[in-house]
């Protein structure tokens, strides 16, 4: 993609607003950097401050939290030339500013065909048929009385970073890897509900599907291979410790470890144990993958090993000048637990290994970090990750060798900042 | 105590996983479904016309049904309008760039479009259209799509005779084979990996990244952020009046219009409980200032308008339902606008009887 049109020197940077009013007032500190001498008493300190002499809210000023008024800035944000309309549309989750790996519930990504529908708990019905013993339908009420579960999983689109294909366009992290989250999630092993149907009737299991659909009118469905449905599939109803938002399929949605978005049908509403896949719109003229000789592939369910670097990026510049340096970032994997991410500060020519804040968990977000002493110079800054089955996470080239340049989906390459020496950062692509 | 031994077998069956044969877990929960609510819900048909239903509809009633439910998103001839898919073209381009992927040119199965249509479609309205007249439709889009003469009916017993062009162009993932094999953690570099590093792209050159009306505050720069920013619209407007001009009201005709408004309903909303959709609610637009819902979202164009104080009167309605375009360039409407006068004026009058 080497063109002379795009000179690095010139063009606007979107983030530069920002980032010229965090500089401007952290003043000093972006000068000195490190530890700067203070000439004059910090008044924070020798005033008596209002927060230390008046009193703060009482305990029912907010009966169910936001968070604080100076964090309003963490927040979905859209993209709104992407989709004709926001009913059916997607938004991204704001992890240039997140740390850890639980996403809070409401600034999750959201993903609707149809637009996020109320449906009450005493109105939920889920219903289960097809190749099973016993048609059954159910009520909330039974689903919570099934022996229960809980496990923490990433739910990524397959179209995160897709708009990155022909190459570096949306400037934040955000835009690029958004579309993502990681909930700890409680409810019903799919299998124990299928269990309750009986599944005698339904043969051998290893041509089966189960085709799921959400109550909402765009009555998404997509077929699921009934192995697969057998195996970790979940219908979850709490996420975070609490119940599920109206935007992420309240009451009810079902959750498929390690498979994208799509799959992961929100206010699950009928399981239909079927003998074929449907080849809905969902899995037939979406989600599917254009090679470059106009083939497509289909079923390509499993979301391959990813990282981003979510910190510095465009969204989240260098404020403090040279010196002590966290750069952290975020790994998952829907084949298996992420055992190592790389991180390189030059653009790949060196890697070093980073630290992960946990071991990593199967198909669950894995945080990482890496504690630098910045010389002040510019930097091209990547993550690369492995998982447990041996995967290293491709460039963008590599994968554009196999696919070329039309796929959209399941664009898992490594992603460069460009970290100048004022501290900004702006997506790049680098040879 | 017996229940909790059956509990506690279940859970035992759940930890051996893989795909050994289940067994009834019996908890006797839930009840069984009946065949009136699995009709109702098992709406699915798959490629071999498994649940395709008793019917049938022809390209002739397809193109009126089409032109009055689906024009207004996908285009008279179904070539889309705005960002709203097309559903026709695009032959031949599938190894191009930037291929174009309709339902001719990408679905490989006829089902899909049918299936689609029966439970989604119309956007706003899904659900609302008989066995028949989704025949009627998906021959439409077939004909649209130059794969049916003009005089074909679609039914239940030719429908496996259409064949779709795109049928073999599907494979089934492969990544296992064409990837995972050469992307392996032992191939991994890390000193001496390239001797330079060169910008190829740059994303600011683009430029697409959506402004923020709050700009992102630096993530590390906690003591910066003492001021909260405001998330207002820029302009402030002082609320007006709205001018009373709803003078004659004729009943017969706002009845006329309800049906045209159909159209409409797609988008926008009216009554007591409607809300802000893919368009504002329209209670009371006649006679109200230009963009005065609160809570959507418009267009620059209605955002300029309503700083002059214009108002929707009749005149500028009847101008605007013909061609929204031509009255706001960039609106976000991306209905193509209503043919006839008589449709215009009693829509027109039926938004007059909605107005509160």
């Amino acid at each position: 993609m080497s063109d002379t049109s795009h000179d690095p020197k010139q063009g606007p940077v979107p983030s530069r607003r920002a980032f010229l009013r965090g500089a401007a007032a952290t003043g000093a500190g972006l000068a000195a950097g490190g530890a700067a001498a203070q000439n004059a008493p910090d008044p924070l300190i020798t005033q008596v401050q209002d927060w230390a002499s008046g009193t703060g809210d009482g305990v029912d000023a907010t009966p169910y939290g936001m968070p604080i008024e100076f964090e309003s800035d963490v927040i979905r944000r859209n993209v709104e030339w992407l989709t004709a309309d926001t009913i059916s549309s997607i938004n991204f989750t704001p992890i240039h500013a997140l740390d850890g790996t639980i996403t809070p519930q409401g600034c999750a990504f959201e993903r609707h065909h149809s637009g996020a529908i109320e449906l009450r708990k005493e109105d939920y019905r889920l219903m289960i048929h097809g190749l099973v013993d016993t048609p059954l339908v159910f009520t909330y009420a039974d689903l919570e009385r099934f022996p229960r579960v809980n496990k923490t999983f990433f739910l990524e689109c397959a179209a995160n970073t897709g708009m990155e294909w022909a190459g570096a366009q949306l400037n934040g992290a955000q835009f690029t890897h958004g579309m993502i989250h990681n909930m700890e999630y409680s409810g019903v092993s799919l299998r124990t509900l299928l269990d309750e149907a009986g599944l005698t009737s339904a043969g051998d299991f290893k041509d089966k599907w189960i085709y799921v659909e959400g109550a909402d009118a765009s009555s998404n469905g997509r077929s699921i291979p009934l192995e697969k449905a057998l195996d970790d599939v979940m219908i979850a109803f709490k996420a975070n410790g609490e119940a599920l938002r109206k935007e992420h399929g309240y009451p009810v949605r079902l959750v498929v470890p390690g498979w994208e978005g799509n799959l992961w049908v929100k206010w699950l509403r009928r399981i239909e144990v079927t003998a074929q896949a449907i080849e809905s719109r969902e899995e037939t003229s979406k989600y599917t993958d254009t090679l470059e000789d106009g083939t497509a592939r289909k079923w390509t369910w499993v979301m391959d090993a990813k990282s981003v670097v979510t910190s510095p990026s465009p969204q989240a510049p260098i404020t403090h000048g040279k010196g002590p340096l966290v750069v952290t970032g975020l790994a998952w994997s829907g084949r298996g637990a992420i055992t190592g991410v790389d991180v390189t500060i030059d653009g790949g020519k060196t890697w070093q290994k980073a630290r992960l804040a946990a071991a990593g968990q199967p198909m669950a977000l894995t945080r990482f970090y890496l504690d630098i002493d910045w010389d002040g110079s510019e930097m091209f800054v990547q993550s690369r990750c492995h998982d447990d089955t041996g995967y290293v996470q491709p460039t963008k080239n590599q994968l554009r060798d196999v696919r070329g340049l039309n796929s959209v989906y399941h664009n898992n390459c490594i992603q460069t900042w460009w970290v100048k020496e004022t501290g900004e950062a702006e997506n790049v692509e680098v040879s | 105590m017996s229940k909790y031994l059956k509990v506690a077998l279940i859970s035992a069956a759940c930890v051996t996983g893989g795909a050994a044969p289940s067994f009834a877990a019996d908890l006797g929960l839930g009840r069984a479904a009946l065949p009136a609510e699995i009709a109702a819900w098992d709406k699915d048909v798959s490629p071999d016309g498994t649940g395709l239903p008793v019917g049938s509809g022809s390209v002739e009633d397809g193109e009126m049904i089409f032109s009055e439910t689906c024009a207004s998103c996908h285009g008279e001839f179904a070539e889309g309008v705005d960002n709203w898919p097309k559903l026709a073209g695009g032959m031949d381009t599938l190894d191009h760039e930037d291929p174009t992927k309709t339902v001719g040119s990408y679905w490989p199965y006829l089902s899909t479009t049918f299936d689609y249509v029966r439970r989604s479609m119309p956007f706003g309205a899904a659900q609302t259209i008989s066995d028949d007249d989704v025949y009627a439709m998906v021959a439409y889009i077939l004909y649209s799509n130059d794969l049916v003469e003009e005089d074909f009916v679609l039914s239940q017993d030719n429908f496996l005779e259409v064949e779709m062009p795109n049928a073999d162009g599907f494979i089934i993932d492969d990544r296992p084979q064409t990837e995972y094999s050469q992307f392996t953690s032992d191939t991994a570099c890390y000193d001496n990996c390239k001797d330079s590093v060169e910008i190829t792209m740059r994303a600011a050159v683009l430029d697409v990244t959506p402004e923020e009306t709050s700009s992102p505050a630096p993530a590390l720069a906690p003591a910066a952020v003492v001021e909260t920013a405001p998330q207002e619209p820029a302009v402030e407007v002082a609320p007006l009046e709205p001018v009373d001009i709803v003078a004659s009201f004729d009943a017969d005709l706002a009845a006329k219009g309800e049906k045209v408004f159909k159209k409409c309903k797609a988008c926008h909303q009216v009554g007591e409980d409607a809300k802000n959709k893919t368009g504002p609610i329209l209670n009371g637009v006649i006679g109200a200032p230009i963009a005065h819902v609160d809570g959507f979202k418009y267009s620059k164009d209605f955002l300029a308008a309503k700083e002059q104080g214009r108002m929707w009167d009749e005149a500028l309605l009847a101008e605007f339902l013909a061609k929204p375009k031509a009255v706001f360039k960039r609106t976000k409407m991306s209905f193509a606008g209503l043919k006839k006068d008589s449709e215009i004026a009693s829509v027109i009058e039926y938004l007059k009887s909605v107005s509160q």
